[in-house]
């Protein structure tokens, strides 16, 4: 099926709706199509109703993290500098705010084609990683939706059941971001060693090193006990 | 002395209802259960016998997988998609390979593509006879199906030791490829297996099918809709017990598949015995295929020649690959931003994605049905948490 000739179909069938095409320069040949936040419900009914399209089975559905860039730039500037005009180069920083990206792959039983890929992104990383649930249309999204919320932070509107799918529901980060980074204290290892004990000690070290100068006295006799060593608690 | 005390001093008790919230029960089916085949927890809520609720959770064996994999090379993954599904991990290595090969575009050569079809078939029979076994186990007819089928099980993995050097761990697959070829005699050692599994499945199918025990426990049991699985993006057996006409082989063409005559069996009822049933059909047909492989295999290359194994870059995009595991459509989704490891990395798991339905399959039904709903369902927990 050509992208172009569904991407008018739904243009004419949802008004006010704004697609976009997303070339894809590998050999897979998978182009997709990018869909606003606003009409993804209307478009998504669009393509599993239509007596053409009928894509009935929304196969895939997966997150992608866009960290935002920090781009350094030398700007020249013109300043008033000790009362005269002077031009002074600025290192001026801009920095985007990232996206979350979904992705879904929809296939027709019914008529045997596809992939068609449709991608939706959030504003931002954070208070705006917010995407209406296609759930409510395919309910095989209903899982792979909970995980995207649970691994990348996207939160999806209109989710009937929006909990975390494979970390526990304390959790707070989310590992499948690109800027995760692993905990460095290991209070579930019972006996710790090698590179665990090490990264331990280190982060006990550090903890003692954040407290202010008079507490540290106090602290560092408790410090020296709770160091862990070898085969320690035997 | 006989006290007078009249009845109508003491005060009358509420009617029990039947549906009043105290009278449910919720109970923790695993994660330590011997029927969730892993580490996997339902949170039941019972009304008597009767399942009310049924919230599955996930995530004791989640070792984000897609993580690890983002930060290896492409090459470094593929043993560890072995570890997925680990009851079929040849399948599991040929949909990663057939993602990467479309997203570089890379050819696979004639002998390697029967080699996977034939490895892939064999993958196939020692999954659905073993879940059979299983689920029998699950019901209750403790051991025998179940080793009937880790003897024929066995022969299989003997197999696949004396061709990939591993029994359960295999790491076949290569892009543009397979890893060795066939060794002296194997060939032979595989077409007796083939000829003689057919005698297995009419002892198996004799001993199973018209049991009237079984008839009684997965008749009805469990149904499924065509309509709920279609939408709830059901995938292999699954669906098709519930007369989904969709089986990848025949949709994509991948690899060589439209050159084999096969059928595709269908369920009528989409109830557990029809899961069942599918499973013991699915073998017949890849009986055929592997016997028309093993026949038509042709001499040449087992690898792209011009393939560059090591440092190995793709150019930048994405693709989807997917396969017909026995499991269902295993896909996998790259993205490629021209580096040595994936910019993302995706398995489309279809264990986890055929649970999302287990709560509308098992309301209403009696909770040792559970047990036999979930194991219609095939789930591999290493695949579902991955």
């Amino acid at each position: 099926m050509n992208l172009e000739t569904i991407k008018s179909e739904l243009e004419a069938a949802v008004p006010g709706c704004r697609l976009e095409l997303v070339a894809n320069p590998s050999p897979s040949g998978q182009h997709s199509l990018r869909i606003d936040a606003a009409h993804a419900v209307a478009v998504a009914v669009c393509l599993r109703d239509a007596p053409g399209l009928r894509f009935d089975l929304c196969s895939n559905v997966t997150g992608i993290d866009w960290p935002g860039k920090q781009t350094t730039e030398k700007v020249k500037l013109r300043k008033l500098v000790d009362g005269t005009q002077q031009e002074v180069e600025e290192l001026r920083t801009t920095t985007t705010p990232g996206s979350l990206e979904v992705v879904y792959h929809l296939f027709s039983i019914e008529k045997k084609h596809g992939p068609i890929v449709l991608r939706m992104s959030t504003q931002d990383r954070d208070a705006n990683a917010h995407l209406p649930s296609l759930t409510p249309v395919w309910r095989s999204a209903e899982l792979q939706e909970r995980e995207i919320f649970d691994l990348f932070g996207v939160v999806f509107d209109g989710h009937p059941d929006l909990r975390r799918l494979l970390m526990w529901d304390e959790f707070v980060d989310h590992p499948m971001r690109r800027d995760y980074v692993g905990p460095d204290d290991y209070e579930y290892e019972p006996t710790a060693h090698d590179e665990v004990l090490r990264r331990a000690n280190q982060h006990l070290s550090e903890a003692a090193a954040k407290l202010p100068s008079e507490a540290v006295g106090n602290q560092q006799s408790e410090t020296d006990g709770n160091r862990l060593s070898e085969g320690g608690g035997r | 002395m006989i006290t007078d005390a009249s009845p109508a001093a003491q005060p009358e008790l509420e009617p029990l209802s039947e549906t009043s919230e105290e009278q449910l029960l919720e109970i923790a089916m695993g994660p330590q259960h011997p029927s969730t085949h892993g580490v996997f927890r339902m949170n039941v809520v019972l009304d008597g016998e009767h399942v009310v609720r049924l919230k599955p959770v996930f995530g004791y064996l989640h070792r984000n997988h897609e993580k690890i994999a983002e930060s290896e090379t492409y090459l470094g993954s593929m043993p560890y998609t072995d570890r997925l599904d680990y009851m079929c991990p040849i399948t599991n290595n040929w949909a990663y390979a057939l993602a990467v090969e479309k997203l570089a575009g890379i050819q696979v050569p004639e002998r390697a593509e029967y080699l996977r079809v034939i490895v892939g078939e064999l993958t196939r029979l020692q999954n659905h006879a073993c879940l059979i076994g299983f689920l029998m186990q699950d019901m209750g007819s403790s051991g025998t199906p179940l080793m009937y089928a880790f003897r024929e099980r066995e022969k299989i993995l003997d197999l696949f030791e004396s061709l990939t050097g591993a029994r359960m761990m295999c790491n076949y697959m290569r892009f543009g490829g397979c890893r060795v070829d066939m060794p002296a005699g194997w060939l032979e050692q595989a077409q007796n297996v083939v000829r003689e599994f057919p005698r297995f499945l009419d002892e198996y199918e004799n001993l199973l099918v018209s049991n009237e025990i079984l008839m009684e426990r997965t008749q009805g049991v469990g149904v499924l809709s065509k309509e709920l699985a279609i939408n709830a993006g059901m995938s292999g057996p699954m669906a098709r017990a519930s007369g989904v006409n969709y089986d990848i082989r025949k949709v994509d063409k991948y690899s060589i598949y439209e050159r084999f005559a096969f059928r595709v069996p269908l369920g009528a009822h989409g109830d557990v015995y029809d899961r069942y049933m599918i499973r013991f059909l699915e073998m017949r047909e890849s009986l055929k295929i592997l016997n028309e492989a093993m026949r038509d295999i042709p001499a040449g290359p087992i690898v792209d020649p011009k393939m560059r194994i090591r440092g190995f870059r793709p150019k930048p995009g994405e693709a989807y690959g997917r396969i017909e595991s026995p499991k269902g459509e295993l896909g996998f989704y790259l993205i490629s931003n021209g580096s040595l490891n994936p910019y993302r990395y995706r398995v489309r798991p279809p264990s986890l994605i055929n649970l999302t339905v287990l709560e509308d399959l098992c309301i209403g039904q009696n909770v040792a049905d559970v047990v036999a709903i979930l194991g219609s369902v095939d789930i591999v927990l290493g695949e579902v948490d991955r």
